[in-house]
């Protein structure tokens, strides 16, 4: 009897193995398909566009056999089936060609911009999910209490207020006035050649390297950013889990669980926000690729050498390969997150879980 | 035979743009360690009945009472914690859907043990053994399968049961049950009763069965009321169900549908304000 029992569990658990195996497989051909249309779709802009990528390259006055000699170097003259097979093949091995503005590869430019942007965007998220989720969950708990008004007007201000004078404003006070924390940039001149870029995350490499002076220093640039984008995802978090929370807390097995004799304590974050976890987890996922997408206002107002000023940068000098990168880029984050969010999914929601 | 329960003018109010809504307006009654039935439409206070007497009822309505005491305790005097630690441990309630009643992502064995853990009868070891052989109460098969299954995998039945066990593994001595078979087939319905009625009879636990089904109270049941816009109309044994005196009583029993025997035009509740008054 208790051998069957054993065999029979041990089916069940090869059986979930297996189950598993096929969804990450089905997802990764939804990803290799995603990534597919993504490519097809910047080609395509990339082609559409009236910015000639040679005339960009040799400027107006060449004469034409150079103009030709760069076209045929670009591949250009090729039919476009055969130059998006090219460009697929260079973008899976991260060749996005050659930026005109810094004449570096436009992967080289985007290892050095892109860890800047995700320093920024991982540490405002955190920032946003563990302040807004707590609030949300007490405005709920305590609806149309002082606090609930408070995290209503919090919210309003965050989705109201522009970035870049609260960035300007923050930075009048905080930085000119107080002297609380570091300037724009990343790090002091002083510090930044005492540092060896490993990851490009300046708070990892000088933490690894032992340099606690520069690592002040960063942490001092990073934080007054990090706050203010930090509170308008916290603006947009807690607004979402008061409501997810409220819809919770109206359903049966919440009077259940009282019936039951739990505390509310218990109730509100075992029962209640494990619940509404499923649904902000998406919410939290996008508002963290919102960021990851580089806040060009905010990296603006703060000097910050991230994803969104070279984007932008890129933009205004007709820069395509930078810019075609830095969508692919983007793009990828958004698939990445993606993935994240649905496997969350299958951890915290039994029924999303494929039998 | 000493009351378990003693109610008395009971008035749950809820506030709304209109005005005062009274849900319940002066319900009074005994309950001792037996089987009381409340049969009433949609909307007839009987449900808020029983939240009152579990202090579940949402924190913007008022409940008041002559007398509400349980077991020597008065509920109304008594503090939130007080009151939380009857919830569950000497009173629980079995709602209608367990659809919905169960928490979706938490598994059945670890509501049932959170039960046991919030009165602080055995963590661990124990809490499981007890949990496993409450499942077996409610005579599901293969209690340590259905421990470690999500309530979306299992049958409304078996949902229902596994409710059951989670609310009286705490062993309490009266129990609420609010409309547990309406959520359920038919077929199911009277297997979850039995088990019910079976449990509620060994452990001689006093039972307060509120449904809008009339027979199926009156043949469970040692007692009825009849509540109709927030008051008891009467008050009756289950045996005596058709010697009813009350015209409202009498309109839900005739609407019951009889066989071998057409009934053309079908029969009308009738709905007299001065009941209500």
């Amino acid at each position: 009897m208790a051998l069957a029992g054993s065999a029979t569990a041990g089916g069940r658990r090869r059986a979930r193995l297996r189950s598993t195996a096929m969804a990450i497989a089905r997802f990764l051909v939804v990803v290799a398909l995603t990534y597919l249309g993504l490519l097809a779709v910047t080609f395509f802009i990339g082609r559409v566009i009236p910015v000639d990528p040679v005339l960009a390259i040799v400027g107006d006055r060449a004469p034409s056999h150079v103009v030709e000699r760069v076209r045929e170097e670009l591949g250009l003259n090729l039919p476009l089936y055969q130059q998006f097979v090219i460009y697929v093949g260079k973008a899976l091995t991260g060749d996005f060609g050659i930026s005109v503005l810094t004449s570096n590869p436009v992967m080289t430019d985007i290892r050095r911009v892109f860890p800047a942007t995700l320093e920024l965007a991982t540490l405002g998220t955190l920032i946003g999910a563990f302040l807004g989720v707590p609030l949300g969950v007490l405005a709920a708990v305590r609806r149309g209490s002082f606090l609930d008004q408070v995290v209503r007007v919090i919210g309003l201000v965050g989705y109201s207020v522009p970035i870049f004078w609260l960035g300007l404003m923050a930075l009048l006070v905080f930085y000119a006035r107080l002297g609380w924390v570091e300037g724009p940039g990343r790090i002091d001149v002083v510090y930044e050649y005492t540092v060896t870029p490993v990851t490009g995350i300046l708070l990892l490499d000088t933490a690894m390297q032992g340099e606690w002076e520069a690592f002040r220093n960063v942490f001092g640039h990073l934080i007054l950013p990090a706050s203010l984008l930090g509170y308008f995802s916290m603006a947009y978090i807690s607004r979402m889990t008061r409501s997810f929370m409220l819809t919770e807390l109206g359903q049966e097995y919440v009077v259940a669980a009282r019936a039951k004799g739990l505390s509310e304590r218990t109730i509100i974050w075992r029962h209640a926000l494990r619940n509404a976890l499923v649904p902000l987890v998406t919410v939290i996922a996008l508002s963290y690729a919102n960021l990851l997408e580089g806040s060009v206002l905010t990296e603006t107002v703060f000097s910050w050498p991230g994803l969104g000023l070279y984007i932008t940068d890129s933009l205004q000098n007709a820069d395509m390969n930078a810019v075609l990168g830095g969508t692919i880029v983007v793009g990828s984050v958004f698939i990445g997150l993606n993935l994240l969010s649905d496997l969350l999914y299958r951890v915290l929601d039994p029924r999303t879980r494929a039998r | 035979m000493s009351a378990l329960l003693d109610v008395e003018n009971l008035r749950v109010s809820f506030p709304t743009r209109s005005g005062v809504v009274e849900a319940v307006r002066g319900v009074s009654f005994t309950l001792g360690r037996e089987r009381l039935g409340i049969v009433g439409e949609s909307g007839s206070g009987k449900s808020q009945t029983g939240r009152a007497i579990l202090g579940l009822t949402p924190p913007h309505a008022t409940v008041t009472a002559d007398r509400l005491v349980f077991d020597g305790t008065d509920l109304l005097a008594a503090s939130e914690k007080e009151r939380r630690t009857l919830r569950g441990k000497r009173i629980a309630m079995v709602l209608q859907d367990p659809k919905f009643s169960l928490n979706p992502v938490m598994r059945i064995g670890e509501q049932i043990m959170e039960t046991l853990a919030a009165h602080g009868r055995g963590s661990g070891a124990e809490a499981r053994r007890r949990t496993l052989a409450m499942l077996e109460a409610v005579q599901i098969r293969d209690p340590e399968r259905v421990f470690n299954l999500y309530p979306h995998e299992v049958s409304g039945g078996m949902g229902q049961r596994a409710m059951i066990a989670m609310m009286l593994v705490a062993e309490p001595d009266m129990l609420i049950a609010d409309e547990p078979t309406s959520a359920l087939d038919v077929t199911v319905q009277l297997q979850v009763l039995s088990i019910l009625d079976k449990l509620v009879a060994e452990r001689g636990m006093g039972l307060i069965f509120v449904s809008h089904d009339l027979r199926l109270v009156s043949s469970f049941c040692d007692r009825v009321l009849v509540m109709y816009a927030g008051r008891v109309v009467e008050e009756i044994a289950a045996d005596r169900l058709h010697q009813s005196q009350h015209p409202y009583t009498q309109g839900l029993l005739n609407c019951l549908p009889k066989l071998g025997q057409s009934r053309h035009p079908l029969p009308v509740l009738d709905r007299k304000p001065e009941w209500a008054a």
